[in-house]
């Protein structure tokens, strides 16, 4: 059967050419880059160059690119390791509600620590509002942590002017742009942004690689300790054929940019359109425009994302959804939850995430099969059609799982 | 993740529908939980389960648990439906991931509710 990857947002395959350099530092050139031998000396060249390459993806300084293990731990590093070293200055720090669990859990763990967090609402479409950003700022205000673009309904943040407020107060910055480095142009520079946060698995690099860029100056406590590696920020050996493949598809991701967020945004847009036109009842999440060029979003009413999802995978579509059932969890995304969306319109959301392999050959044969799986699962609701009324107060008291 | 049974109970569900004439009805579930079912009864006279349809609104899990529950009902005295738990739904369809245990395994509870209503139409 034919497959169709759809869920770019997850993860997306290693880039050949990225591949073939990684294994090239595991096999022939397997020296440790502290090493003072030639063998040492070939890997620290391949770390160099990366680390140029990656600069060069966020129009950054070499020596501004710190590689972490991915974007977990330069979440980790970027919000602990500030609020840590700026203590003194203040300890409160304000992110949004729709931020990924790496911010959330770890500013949720500062909070325990005596850290003050602020935690932003969203409007509908899934964006920070200035206004809101503005107030929740004291002069007790270290750190400002909003994600770059959102990972679930791809809402692009208006990270340049939360990135100009910040330096007019003398607040750092941190984006975690996890979803958007390699897949979305970014100019450090040009965006006021002070720490950003990349992982490689999202743009064709290997898994277990990623970047911190820390602009000159600002303060950050190093949160793992041990040998000197990364200039005192991140100790541990450096994974070589990780880093090299990180350079390879950073070097890949800036010079296809252009036209790979044409090709996406185009195929975005067709999918959007003929969703719309050709199934009723439906919503679609995030923002109109201001979003991701490969991020498609649409809740299907009276209908459950998972079983969406194992229909698509049966036709061989591999997408997400924000559906509880999906998530490991008892309760649908917090993001769509955040966004105003009731449980049952976020239980029937479906996450079409596209990459740089996708056809339009892809677009057409699931927009052929997906509006069959939606009626066939809507014949089948409850909720739908005909008597299709669901009992109101019907409620979820004895449901104990929910009361965590 | 889930069994080839649940999975062909997925993808080929038994007795999905309504019963116009339904002499029982139950549902369980709501819609904020991610799950409902509705089981509709047609029970003769010797209270045997002539005819089952049910509708769902779920995962996989749930929706293979109902089309199993209906299977499992069909043609049973209402005593015997009535000793058939969520439990023994799962059983039978060799098995349900934990997760899904607890929200998504009410099938026999729609069952339970759909002969309860049958009986209190009934009078008895």
């Amino acid at each position: 059967m034919k497959r169709i990857y759809f869920d770019h947002s997850a993860t997306t395959p290693v880039d050949r050419e990225a591949a073939a350099l990684a294994l090239e530092y595991m096999t022939d050139k397997f020296g440790n880059a502290s090493s003072i031998h030639s063998f040492g000396r070939e890997s620290r060249k391949a770390v160099d160059a990366a680390r140029e390459q990656v600069a060069a993806l966020l129009g950054a300084t070499p020596n501004e690119i710190f590689f972490t293990s991915g974007g977990t731990e330069g979440d980790n590093l970027a919000i602990k390791g500030v609020a840590f070293a700026n203590r003194k200055k203040g300890n409160h720090i304000i992110t949004s509600a729709i931020e990924h669990h790496a911010i959330l859990h770890t500013c949720e763990y500062l909070e325990k620590q005596g850290y003050e967090v602020t935690y932003l609402p969203v409007d509908e479409y899934g964006m920070v509002r200035i206004e809101d950003l503005k107030k929740a700022i004291t002069d007790k205000t270290i750190l400002i942590s909003i994600m770059f673009a959102n990972n679930e309904v791809g809402t692009l943040q208006p990270v340049k002017e939360i990135g100009r407020i910040a330096r007019e107060k003398g607040i750092y910055f941190h984006t975690d742009a996890v979803q958007a480095a390699g897949n979305y142009p970014i100019d450090v520079n040009e965006l006021n942004i002070d720490l950003l946060t990349l992982s490689g698995h999202k743009f064709h690099a290997p898994k277990g690689i990623g970047a911190l860029y820390i602009r000159r100056g600002v303060k950050v406590d190093e949160i793992q300790h041990g040998g000197g590696h990364e200039r005192n920020m991140r100790a541990g050996t450096e994974n070589v054929p990780g880093i090299a493949g990180l350079g390879k598809a950073a070097e890949i991701a800036k010079r296809d940019m252009e036209k790979k967020t044409a090709r996406l945004r185009s195929m975005r847009d067709r999918i959007i359109r003929e969703i719309t036109e050709k199934i009723p009842h439906i919503k679609l999440n995030g923002h109109p425009t201001e979003r991701m060029p490969g991020n498609v979003n649409f809740s299907f009413l009276y209908v459950e994302g998972e079983s969406l999802l194992l229909n698509l995978d049966l036709k061989g579509i591999a997408a997400s959804s924000g559906s509880a059932c999906t998530s490991g969890s008892l309760d649908p995304s917090h993001v769509l939850l955040a966004m105003g969306m009731t449980h049952e319109v976020a239980h029937g959301s479906l996450r079409v995430t596209l990459g740089r392999d996708n056809t339009d050959e892809d677009v057409d044969y699931f927009l052929e099969v997906l509006p069959e799986i939606i009626s066939r699962l809507r014949a089948m609701s409850p909720l739908f059609g005909a008597g299709g009324t669901a009992r109101a107060g019907n409620p979820c008291s004895e449901c104990q799982a929910h009361s965590h | 993740m889930y069994t080839e049974k649940v999975m062909d109970h997925f993808t080929n569900p038994r007795n999905v529908g309504e019963i116009a004439d339904a002499n029982g009805i139950g549902e369980v579930g709501n819609a904020k939980c991610g799950d409902i079912m509705r089981i509709y009864l047609k029970v003769d006279d010797k209270d045997i389960i002539q005819d089952v349809k049910f509708k769902t609104f779920g995962c996989g899990a749930a929706i293979a648990t109902s089309s199993m529950v209906t299977e499992m009902v069909k043609g049973k005295s209402l005593t015997e439906a009535l000793e058939i738990s969520n439990q023994a739904v799962a059983e039978a369809l060799g098995g349900l991931p934990p997760v899904k245990m607890h929200c998504s395994n009410l099938a026999a509870d729609a069952l339970h509710e759909a002969i309860k209503d049958y009986m209190e139409k009934k009078g008895k």
